[in-house]
């Protein structure tokens, strides 16, 4: 590839952050789409592979001892830290991979050209796997009160909307298209979330165009219709994520937020999440903290604390709370928005479905809930990300804030959540990855080309959902029933080491628990096959009973105890015993990894 | 001195009682002299008894002819009792103040309480000295048993027994108590039998200003290396924190006089920081607030976290020396009673194995904390609510607690004891119907014959149903040292203590039931697949003609 001006450096050293003695030497090739770095070692074969597309930021440092020092920062948090023996060959590897890490054409990325041994029928199946018109028919929709509506098809009254949308059976297209104008993009209010039981509705927009004083008849009638929808409640609430000093600020710009004298029957709510650049920097500042090199306790706390991060995850987190209790407790409607309706307010309204339906917190359910508040409601994946070059100050983690909202909760509820921390963390990587065709472009109408001609993370994801398994999840558990009531006590909030130091393997725990009860679980079941088979052959033999109902007729048979422990055949015993054999050294992951 | 004195008000009826979630019960309030029980007088609800000594302090309200109080426990616990008339309120609390706060050890409750269960190993024999050098024994014989210290003369924090190099004389080792504080001469704290490295503690050298040395003492410790071999000496204070007490007549091991050693100095608090310390982060814990930067910069500046870092790095560092270096090591700060047996006990839980089961745990409770003289009387007399100025008190054993329970949360499996056996020992330190924290050193334990006239704690936890409930159902026994992260990331708030009384742990209490379920059903079936096979191998045997499948 042109971008490639140096394919292979040797004797490239691959620092240890941690302890400068774990370095690493080996060769360094760079690929179309991958850094690629090969451990010398003999024997080992030891390969660091980094998607180009990963790659957040790349800094050369002053020359040492060892080399020219490269930096990579990822997006998924891994840092690497490269010392390459010449300065020329530094040079060109930064480069490089300067190029090669902003794309600037969707035609560059990687998703084009990955390609796993599946064909071309059966990659077509892949994206049939999500359907969100199921998930709203699992809500009861349509019905006597929500109706889809055709007025979004050709993206024409907002371009950044799915085409499929539900709104409230009174609601006409006129009214549609009269409240689109006054909504900031078009993005004019509209179904996320429906209540089954008690017919409150999570509704879903941009800012109105109020200004000082402007009014519009038809959006007034949009949030009528909202509120008529739910025939049990004679109130709604309009919920504006945004701090109330922004939404102030916005007046001037003629747009604004909605006064409570025009819209009848509406009670107004300032939530205070901050804007998409007050995340960006408080990120990056946890980041900085995260990568000290040997810190005191102080120095993480105060850095923790100074970032300001896991303040914000609180109020995205109370923000979910207080329309879930809208929903479930009170009964009543809410139209939630901040300026577009594309950052804050799809956080706290798949947060509140989170919080609400236990369907969400299903495997199925997660992937089904990204997939309408985030990528058909038009979250500007490509733009927060960072996908192709561009505009800096529209990078933002959002979606990192709702990734980890879950995490605190399954945190608090740990028997609540199908799925365990690697499926979190897996969906975040691939979010930014440019691996599956999910997540790339901004909005539903960019995305159309793409799903023809790539692969979907969902399915993917599906296929391997054993490694996503909590075991410690039961549909039947209390836990699993019915709505979430977290605390929000700032002690409930902890720092997710498991995403943002993903890739120090000293400083996590050294034995999962969580991968003990796997093993133990695939035991069992290797356990009840045999049980099964046993049971079958001892009932072709005379006199012998189950275990459980009389172990006197046995000894009455005389005991000679040929006893034969038992070993189950196949490998999960064995994994367990060198599981613990190399647990202090190694992560279990990898050991359990290496097995299978 | 009769109880009776103390108590004006012995009963009051309709007390409320509120408590951290759990429903309010009304009922009737008495008084004795170990206890303040609340009973609803119906046989379902569930009826209080707070030891007196668990009491922190008390905080009494008055509204009209309402009184309350409310209660603030060593075990960081805190209820209040509504309790109707004035007089009766101010009688109970100052009832309550008087009986929490008993001078004499004899009126503590251990003397008076009665087993209500079968002793069938009575703790107090459990862990003699005598027993562990067998173990010791078996493995060495470069190490003698001393009576040196029979009659505590010697080293009046010390137990009767100790072990020492073989080669020393009890005449040497009354020379080196002259020069150790307190009379603490170095003595054997650990021996690791893979390599034969040794961890040694003591007290400070008394070398003063003008470097007082002390031949008997060099030799002492000379005598543990191996030929050209150096040691490490851990210094638990600063240089700085060392250099100061030579004006007190401390002081430090001179690189002249102890050529073949290597001295490091950590900085681990003691004392007074420390119970500050504790009292910080309760509070910051109990701030209900619910503001973020608050909640973390309070947290930050308890320093509580500060502290666990740097005692396990230091631990890890001995370990480190003995394990990885192959050297042995030499333990002290000040005293030797406090930071030198948080070192040396952490120190022991990483490189062996055995201190990781729940017996081993008490031994090593046992050995380096009650027997090496951690004055348990004076540091746990007040815990983080008590209004009174500080005097001994500081949360060592807490802080020690809570560094295993870190390692814990590290090598969730390796350990053959669950978290509830760690809080367990932190609420019997500060307050308990047994006598196994009682006194400040074995010389004071023998004065007061606790192990004649009062219950060890061991007695009760080594029953069936206790261990039972106290194991960890994860554990697999690991061989290996077990080297934990100090890095900040992976030190948590241990939230079973500190946020015990501030959230629910329900949802965390079913996870761990489930846990259990998923590893006792895959037991049970383990049984069964176990027993049919049991039978088919019988039935071949009696008939050779059947073929297995």
């Amino acid at each position: 590839m042109e971008f490639i001006r140096l394919p292979k450096v040797e004797n490239v050293k691959l620092l240890d952050r941690v302890s400068p003695r774990r370095s690493r030497v080996g060769t360094l090739y760079l690929t179309a789409t991958h850094t690629i770095f090969v451990e010398n070692e003999a024997g080992v074969r030891n390969e660091t592979w980094v998607l180009h597309s990963l790659v957040c930021s790349l800094e050369k440092q002053a020359a040492t001892s060892s080399g020219y020092p490269l930096l990579i920062h990822c997006k998924n948090f891994q840092v690497l830290h490269f010392a390459i023996p010449r300065e020329q060959e530094c040079q060109d590897v930064h480069l490089s991979l300067q190029r090669l890490s902003q794309p600037e054409s969707y035609e560059e990325l990687y998703c084009f050209s990955y390609k796993p041994n599946v064909d071309d029928e059966e990659r077509q199946n892949e994206w049939d796997f999500m359907n969100l018109k199921a998930d709203y028919s699992r809500m009861g929709l349509p019905n006597a009160h929500w109706k889809l509506s055709p007025a979004n098809r050709n993206y024409k009254v907002s371009d950044t909307y799915p085409a499929d949308l539900f709104v409230p059976e009174s609601a006409t297209p006129p009214v549609i298209v009269g409240s689109s104008k006054f909504r900031s993009r078009g993005r004019f209010p509209t179904l996320s979330y429906y209540s089954k039981e008690n017919h409150a509705a999570i509704c879903r927009s941009s800012q109105p165009l109020s200004g000082f004083s402007a009014r519009c008849l038809e959006d007034e009638q949009m949030l009528e219709a909202i509120l008529r929808s739910n025939p049990c409640s004679d109130f709604m609430y309009v919920v504006d994520t945004r701090p109330k000093l922004n939404a102030i600020a916005n007046r001037a710009a003629g747009k604004g937020y909605e006064n409570e004298d025009n819209y009848s029957n509406i009670k107004f709510q300032f939530i205070g999440i901050e804007n998409i650049h007050v995340m960006r920097n408080s990120q990056q500042k946890m980041l900085e903290v995260c990568e000290l090199r040997s810190p005191s306790m102080s120095d993480f706390l105060e850095g923790l604390e100074s970032s300001g991060w896991l303040k914000h995850i609180k109020a995205v987190l109370d923000a979910g709370i207080f329309i879930t209790k809208a929903v479930a407790e009170e009964g009543v409607s809410v139209l939630v928005h901040c300026s577009d309706g594309w950052d804050r307010t799809a956080q706290v309204c798949s947060v509140a479905c989170v919080l609400l339906d236990p369907y969400y917190r299903t495997l199925q359910g997660l992937m089904v809930l990204i997939e309408k508040d985030w990528i058909s409601f038009g979250h500007k994946f490509s733009h927060r990300c960072n996908h192709l070059v561009g505009d800096p100050k529209e990078v933002s983690p959002v979606i990192d804030q709702f990734l980890e909202c879950v995490w605190q909760l399954m945190e608090q509820f740990p028997c609540a959540f199908e799925f365990n921390e690697r499926f979190l963390i897996t969906i975040h990587s691939h979010i930014y990855s440019c691996q599956y065709g999910n997540f790339i472009g901004n909005n539903q109408r960019e995305r159309i080309q793409v799903h023809q001609r790539t692969h979907s993370l969902w399915s993917y994801l599906w296929t391997n959902r054993t490694d996503y398994i909590n075991p410690l999840y039961r549909p039947d558990h209390s836990q699993t029933q019915g709505l979430l009531r977290p605390s929000t006590a700032p002690y409930c909030f902890k720092f997710w080491r498991g995403l943002y130091n993903r890739f120090d393997q000293g400083i996590h725990p050294r034995q999962s628990v969580e991968d003990y009860l796997r093993t133990i679980q695939e035991e069992t079941q290797q356990l009840e096959e045999q049980l099964a088979s046993h049971k079958q052959v001892n009932f072709k033999l005379p006199l012998i009973m189950d275990p459980d109902s009389d172990e006197a007729v046995y000894s009455a048979r005389g005991s000679n105890d040929q006893t034969l422990p038992f070993q189950p055949s196949s490998s999960a015993r064995i994994n367990l015993h060198f599981f613990f054999a190399c647990g202090v050294f190694a992560t279990h992951t990898l050991v359990s990894k290496c097995l299978l | 001195m009769e109880f009776a004195e103390l108590i004006k008000t012995p009963r009051v009826d309709g007390v409320v009682l509120h408590r951290p979630f759990l429903p309010t019960v009304e009922g009737t309030l008495c008084l004795t002299g170990h206890h303040l029980i609340l009973s609803s007088r119906q046989d379902n609800t569930e009826e209080l008894w707070l030891l007196h000594s668990n009491i922190d302090s008390i905080e009494k309200r008055f509204v009209g002819s309402l009184g309350s109080i409310i209660v603030k426990c060593k075990d960081l616990r805190v209820i209040q009792l509504d309790i109707p008339g004035m007089e009766e309120c101010l009688n109970i609390a100052s009832s309550i103040e008087a009986l929490s706060t008993l001078d004499s050890v004899s009126l503590m409750y251990p003397f008076f309480y009665r087993p209500m269960f079968e002793v069938i190993e009575d703790g107090w024999n459990s862990f003699l000295p005598e027993d562990a050098f067998k173990d010791l024994e078996s493995m060495t014989d470069e190490w003698r048993l001393s009576e040196v210290n029979k009659d505590f003369s010697v080293c009046p924090s010390y137990p009767p027994l100790v072990a020492v190099p073989k080669d020393i004389d009890d005449e040497t080792l009354r020379k080196v108590a002259t020069f150790r504080h307190g009379g603490r001469f170095p003595v054997l704290s650990y021996y690791h039998k893979k390599n034969g490295m040794v961890m040694m503690r003591a007290g400070q050298p008394l070398t003063g200003t003008n470097g007082r040395r002390c031949k008997e003492d060099e030799k002492l410790i000379n005598a543990t290396l191996r030929p050209g071999k150096r040691g490490y000496i851990i210094d638990t204070r600063t240089i700085n924190v060392a250099q100061q007490a030579k004006a007190r007549g401390g002081g430090i091991e001179s690189e002249a006089n102890y050529p073949q050693w290597r001295r490091i100095h950590k900085a681990i608090e003691r004392s007074n920081v420390l119970q500050e310390s504790l009292i910080k982060l309760v509070e910051a814990c109990n701030d209900q607030s619910h503001n973020m930067d608050r909640w973390l910069s309070k947290l930050e500046a308890s320093n509580w976290q500060t502290h666990v870092k740097e005692i396990l790095t230091t631990a890890c560092l001995a370990a480190q020396c003995i394990d990885r270096e192959g050297a042995s090591v030499l333990v002290h700060g000040t005293e030797g009673t406090d930071t030198t047996l948080q070192v040396t006990s952490l120190a022991q839980i990483i490189l062996d194995p055995s201190c990781r089961t729940i017996r081993g745990f008490q031994g090593l409770v046992e050995r380096e904390w009650l027997q090496a003289g951690h004055p348990f009387q004076q540091r746990c007399a007040q815990s983080a609510y008590s209004n009174s100025k500080p005097r001994q008190e500081a949360p060592v054993f807490l802080l020690f607690l809570d560094c295993v329970w870190q390692i814990l949360r590290q090598f969730p499996c390796s350990f053959e004891f669950s978290e509830s056996y760690l809080v367990l020992l932190f609420e019997h330190a500060y307050a308990s119907q047994f006598g196994t924290f009682l006194g400040n050193s074995a010389a004071e334990r023998a004065k007061l014959s606790l192990p004649e006239k009062t219950v060890s704690l061991w007695s009760w936890v080594n029953r069936h149903q206790e261990i039972e409930r106290l194991t960890n159902p994860l554990f697999e026994a690991n061989s290996l040292v077990i080297w934990p992260s100090v890095a900040p990331q992976s030190l948590l708030l241990w939230e079973g203590v500190f946020l015990r009384w501030n959230r629910s742990s329900k949802c965390l209490d079913e996870a761990y039931e489930e846990m259990v379920h998923i590893i006792e059903y895959n037991k049970e079936l383990q049984n069964k697949v176990n027993s049919l096979r049991r039978q088919l191998a019988q039935l071949e045997t009696e008939d050779p003609l059947l073929q297995t499948p």
